[in-house]
């Protein structure tokens, strides 16, 4: 069983709902990076989410686009984000997935990204834009060695493609709560609860939702219905601001939540 | 087509151009004469009559030099349907013209500020609107690239330029040509005129990318001299982009060639061999738009200068009766205020 399994095993179990945070690697800096995801485990992520910057990335709002220009302004790349990681397993067992664009893991090399994200202690990794009918090859090298491939279910999916994503997710399933990109305006409605309801037809993996969560009262209304909630850009944001305010911030997620 | 478009476009043989290079005749498809000016309003109708069959009420497309946005605004106005162009805030400075265009059209014209400011973060900004009002809205896709079915659907619109350039020849020269050329941006005017031709094999076919100021990386656009493979915006094909896989900069005097990808078709393309790729320079290309202007009355399209300036280099190699057709994509009244830029001339 893989960190991330194990993790909502023992979250659900104990009747709470997972809280997962992201953050962009190397906004604005790596060290800066550091002691956020020892912030964020402090104030109770289950998992962390970890955006990998690149020049293009076609599912994010304006927030999370600035993130990672002052990612990529840093010169932070894969391989330095996964050296990263390895740094942090000194200090840290909290789960870490990445979350990143398929061209930078096609350029490293599928299978070495495998090889040497395990082994620095990576946990999973999110592709927006990979879907899993041209996931084969990713999808084969993870199972050797218990590499998480989170995949996405959108609003829009039909119950077929719902069907081929939770078959092929692994970790959790991705709920992706609307039509559009990230930090956009959540309107938390019935339509999200019944497109859960049909995931949970096909697949008894647990599935967290994100895009657009950025109040703690969002986030006790999408906890009810889903497993976990991923806060991203409203986090993201803080960061950028420098907000004194961020752990209190953390704190009332994490206990909204539950 | 016919009464709207102006379809069949002319195949206009350069009489005083050839005579002038003193080799190969030298044919014109004349693109540039298409209502809106260029190659694109092909696809553009096409695809905006999907959109209403579809049933949506908006359409958003990406533009470059602005030819596609016209295009666009264009059809939606034809078929009563809202637009939205996203254009980069670098390229709305270099096609001033084009913007007003629009806007008259009664399109709306959204400035992309951010990355390159140029056409692919305009493709990104009109995914990410797309993403997100899917259910009503239909992208325009202005080229051959992006996710599955888009470099299809456009090559198969554009197509009407190959069949008809194809029997336009056959009916004044009584035989195919021996080459084809066209410029390369993301690629649709060439896979339009160099579909039909495919099977004849001996048809040489020339893609024309932009060499900009020279092969040195942020320079210039020339996805096959110097990219590799990789996957942006939904299509695995040659990219511009650095050894961690984040893309390049690009640049090129034309607006319509300054992109850091290319159609995954024409990648195949350059893998099999069918045709070959070659670049030309900003400065080969503003010498050809100016030597079409003055030896033919035609100004040519900054874009398909690239493709003419192949064409003055080749020719003079080759004998007399062999025939070259260049795909004129576009005419150059969008370019003018520009060239007078760059030769530090003001209007």
């Amino acid at each position: 069983m893989s960190r991330i399994e194990k993790k909502f095993r023992e979250v659900l179990g104990r009747k709470g709902k997972a809280f997962i945070p992201y953050i962009m690697a190397g906004d604005p800096n790596l060290e800066r990076t550091r002691e956020l995801v020892g912030i964020l485990e402090e104030c109770g992520a289950d998992v962390i989410e970890l955006g990998v910057p690149f020049s293009d990335p076609l599912a994010d709002g304006p927030t999370i686009q600035k993130a990672a220009q002052r990612a990529l302004g840093e010169g932070v790349t894969l391989g330095k984000v996964i050296g990263f990681v390895g740094s942090l397993r000194k200090t840290t067992q909290i789960p870490i997935v990445l979350m990143t664009y398929y061209n930078l893991i096609f350029r490293f090399g599928e299978e070495r990204f495998v090889r040497e994200a395990s082994a620095a202690g990576v946990d999973g990794i999110i592709v927006p834009d990979l879907p899993p009918d041209e996931a084969g090859s990713l999808l084969s090298f993870s199972k050797k060695t218990g590499f998480d491939v989170i995949f996405l279910v959108a609003p829009t999916s039909t119950g077929e493609r719902i069907k081929k994503v939770a078959r092929a997710s692994r970790g959790f399933i991705y709920y992706v709560s609307i039509t559009g990109i990230t930090g956009s305006k959540l309107s938390v409605n019935a339509s999200i609860g019944s497109h859960i309801a049909k995931i949970r037809q096909t697949s008894r993996k647990p599935v967290a939702v994100g895009f657009g969560i950025a109040t703690p009262e969002e986030a006790s209304e999408i906890a009810k219905i889903a497993d976990g909630v991923i806060v991203g850009s409203a986090i993201v944001k803080r960061v950028e601001d420098a907000d004194e305010k961020l752990k209190q911030y953390l704190i009332s997620l994490r206990k909204a939540i539950g | 087509m016919k009464n709207y478009v102006g379809r069949p476009t002319p195949l206009y043989f350069a009489k005083r151009l050839t005579e002038s290079l003193g080799g190969a005749k030298i044919y014109l498809k004349r693109e540039d004469l298409a209502h809106t000016g260029a190659h694109k309003i092909n696809n553009a109708l096409g695809q905006a009559l999907l959109a209403k069959r579809m049933g949506k009420k908006r359409l958003i497309a990406e533009t470059g030099a602005g030819q596609h946005g016209v295009a666009t605004a264009t059809g939606a106005a034809l078929c009563g349907l809202e637009c939205e162009i996203y254009m980069g805030s670098d390229d709305i400075a270099r096609q001033s013209l084009n913007v007003f265009k629009m806007k008259l059209l009664g399109a709306e014209v959204a400035e992309v500020s951010v990355g390159s400011r140029t056409l692919k973060d305009a493709i990104n900004e009109a995914m990410r609107d797309w993403t997100t009002n899917v259910a009503t809205t239909h992208y325009v896709l202005g080229t051959v690239f992006g996710p599955h079915p888009f470099p299809t659907i456009v090559r198969d619109f554009q197509s009407v330029i190959g069949k008809e350039a194809k029997k336009q020849i056959l009916d004044q020269e009584g035989r195919l040509p021996d080459y084809l050329i066209a410029c390369i941006g993301g690629g649709s005017n060439a896979m339009g005129l160099f579909h039909q031709f495919i099977k004849d094999k001996d048809v040489n076919m020339i893609g024309v990318e932009a060499g900009g100021r020279g092969i040195v990386p942020g320079e210039h656009a020339a996805r096959f001299a110097g990219g590799s493979v990789g996957i942006l915006q939904g299509t695995k094909s040659f990219l511009l982009q650095d050894d961690d896989g984040n893309i390049l900069g690009t640049h090129s005097v034309s607006a319509g060639l300054d992109y850091a990808a290319v159609g995954p078709e024409h990648s195949f393309l350059r893998d099999s061999g069918r045709v070959a790729y070659t670049y030309a320079t900003d400065e080969e290309a503003l010498s050809a738009f100016e030597r079409l202007s003055r030896t033919e009355g035609i100004i040519p399209a900054l874009e398909s200068s690239h493709a003419l300036a192949e064409a003055v280099k080749l020719a003079p190699g080759l004998s007399k009766d062999k025939v070259i057709i260049v795909n004129l994509s576009g005419r150059g009244d969008k370019d003018v205020q520009h060239v007078a830029r760059i030769k530090g001339i003001e209007l």
